[in-house]
């Protein structure tokens, strides 16, 4: 099974209360902000990697897991490739390109891009980027591949040659359950990082992984060495052929506003109940 | 001037709450450019749904019965079809509106601007503005497409009241769509809940990672919620550890609230729960770090241990 995973470089999510905008309130500016692989990415990468080994066998590798990242072709991005390559996947691909000339809709047609080139039997990418949120990507490229998409993949069940899928679909009512035929698009939901959310057909049926509780595995030293001899294929938009029209243009970017006074330290429960009743009147 | 279709969202035959805050910004959208606004209701129920919907002041409500479970194979050709009609389709950015209108999107190469919290309609033009980075920072956008796709906050929209009247229905045809076929649906479970709907509630109470279990959160969280007539809720960390189901959680990659009072127990305040409640009128955190990042938005702070302040509150809360 060849799985290609995205994975974009967002600015570190954990602090992005510390993120400015320009003067001119036409950039967000992330000085001093470390770059990081979007968690939602680092997510669905795990199961990229769990989809394609024997995890009872040291997590022996039985696929290819194929990373794509879209970014300017500088230190960073190409870090945040190397630490995925260090956690197991195969191979990099860096598609130059300048964060301001992208949006959903080029980014899916550079996926489409790679993806005809590369032919991978799934694509397996985060549901969002945690920067702008959108939540789009996705499900454009799996229309521009006429492919189906399972967003917020929950659970993933398939055989090593992964052409058929049962997956479990978080919505925000409950669960859906869904068997797609791919090749098709995946994205992931916050439970994909389950100790059993991922059977392949390869891994023994009642293995279960670590608990993780913030993101994916962690590297291992032997991964780190590996990565290095590993290789990133680099290319520009236009060496693709893709699409490179934008469909939206931000005008302008603002700090929300601060939370107005301050907070009020309450003694006890009863003094709580008391302020919320009397001066915020809230019950 | 900006024709607009609103698509709603049906669950178990029934339009959602949803679908009225996305006709709310629908309005928006046509009186601000001095257009109109139409709806879709699609899917099992599609026809009982439409009826129903035609109160609200829409031209007309389109209708398309599909039976069986939803796939977004299954209804985004359709929707694109009815789409063609419109300069701009509105839909709730739950997880069907975002599941769905991204593929609509492409049928039509429309620019999509998700989860948008205000519609500008300044001198006719329309931009939006919408929260990114988790909420830090807010970003206006224009789409530049012939025709633009919008996802709605369902926390910045009221729902939209029923305006007496009766909007004419009209059938439209279901288009098909080789994807569709790809996709089999196998089932789905709904949760049902007594209490009032997490997005949609004046009270909500959470209750995070110290809550330790699924025992503690039915034994201590659960009786101040009833007490209050509130929503639960739930930070990632609790989802994911399983004390409540996953569509409780409340942050960026859950739901996003906007209660009157929102109520923060055994909750740190990581930056991507503050991202779902930040929004509230009034926030209480109940935790024992004074410290933890939930007193950056805080309102009332109680520095206690939840396991027995929880109690002291139910009771108290009770007695009034």
């Amino acid at each position: 099974m060849k799985i290609l995973v995205s994975i974009k470089r967002v600015a570190d999510p954990d602090n992005a209360s510390k993120l400015k905008v320009s003067a001119d309130g036409k950039a967000v500016t992330s000085e001093g902000l470390e770059w990081k692989m979007n968690p939602f990415d680092d997510w669905s990468l795990e199961a990229a990697l769990r989809l394609t080994e024997n995890a009872a066998e040291k997590n022996a590798r039985v696929g290819e897991v194929v990373l794509v990242s879209i970014g300017p072709n500088d230190e960073h991005t190409q870090r945040i490739i190397r630490e995925g390559l260090a956690k197991g996947a195969e191979r990099g691909i860096l598609v130059e390109a300048e964060e301001g000339d992208l949006d959903a809709g080029v980014v899916s047609s550079i996926l489409k891009a790679i993806v005809d080139k590369e032919s991978p039997d799934l694509v397996v990418m985060g549901k969002q980027a945690a920067d702008g949120d959108s939540n789009v990507a996705g499900t454009k490229l799996a229309e521009k591949l006429g492919w189906p998409i399972i967003n917020y993949a929950m659970t993933i069940k398939t055989n090593d040659d992964g052409k058929t899928l049962e997956v479990q679909r978080e919505l925000d009512t409950g669960v859906a359950a869904l068997k797609v035929s791919g090749p098709a698009v995946l994205t992931t939901s916050d439970r994909i990082l389950h100790p059993e959310s991922v059977k392949n057909g390869v891994t023994p049926e009642d293995h279960k992984y670590a608990k993780l509780e913030v993101g994916g595995r962690y590297a291992s030293l032997k991964g780190i060495m590996q990565a290095k001899k590993k290789a990133i294929d680099q290319m520009s938009i236009g060496d693709l052929g893709a699409d490179a029209g934008k469909a939206l243009n931000y005008t302008k970017f603002e700090l929300p506003p601060a939370r107005s006074g301050e907070t009020t330290f309450v003694e006890d429960a009863a003094d709580l109940v008391d302020k919320l009743h009397n001066t915020a009147k809230v019950i | 001037m900006a024709n607009v279709l609103v698509v709603a969202e049906l669950l178990e035959g029934k339009a959602r709450k949803t679908t009225l805050c996305a006709v709310t910004a629908a309005k928006q959208i046509a009186e601000g450019t001095g257009g109109s606004f139409d709806i879709l209701s699609i899917g099992e129920g599609a026809s009982a749904s439409a009826e129903e919907l035609a109160a609200y002041g829409a031209g007309k409500v389109l209708k398309a019965e599909i039976a069986g479970g939803y796939t977004n194979e299954k209804y985004a050709a359709t929707v694109a079809e009815a789409g063609k009609g419109y300069d701009v389709l509105v839909a709730c950015a739950t997880a069907y509106g975002k599941d769905l209108l991204p593929r609509v999107a492409a049928k039509l190469d429309a620019g999509v601007a998700s989860d948008i919290s205000t519609v500008h309609t300044d001198g006719g033009k329309l931009s939006y503005t919408r929260p990114m980075y988790a909420g830090n920072v807010s970003g206006t956008v224009e789409i530049t497409t012939d025709k633009q796709v919008v996802t709605v906050r369902q926390s910045e929209f009221d729902a939209a009241e029923a305006s007496g009247g009766a909007s004419p229905a009209e059938d439209i045809a279901i288009q098909s769509d080789p994807a569709a076929d790809k996709v089999e649906f196998l089932g789905v479970e709904v949760v049902k809940s007594e209490r009032p709907e997490l997005t949609d509630a004046d009270v909500v109470v959470s209750g995070g990672r110290a809550l330790k279990s699924e025992e503690n959160f039915a034994n201590i969280i659960e009786p101040l919620v009833d007490a209050l007539g509130a929503a639960m809720g739930a930070s990632r960390a609790a989802c994911d550890a399983g004390y409540v189901p996953p569509e409780l959680q409340v942050g960026q990659t859950g739901k996003v609230v906007a209660p009157n009072l929102y109520i923060a127990i055994g909750i740190s305040g990581a930056i991507q729960h503050l991202a779902g409640m930040k929004g509230s009128k009034t926030i209480v955190a109940i935790n024992k770090d004074k410290e933890a990042p939930i007193a950056q938005v805080a309102d009332y702070f109680l520095v206690a241990d939840l396991f027995d302040a929880v109690p002291a509150l139910t009771d108290a809360v009770k007695k009034l």
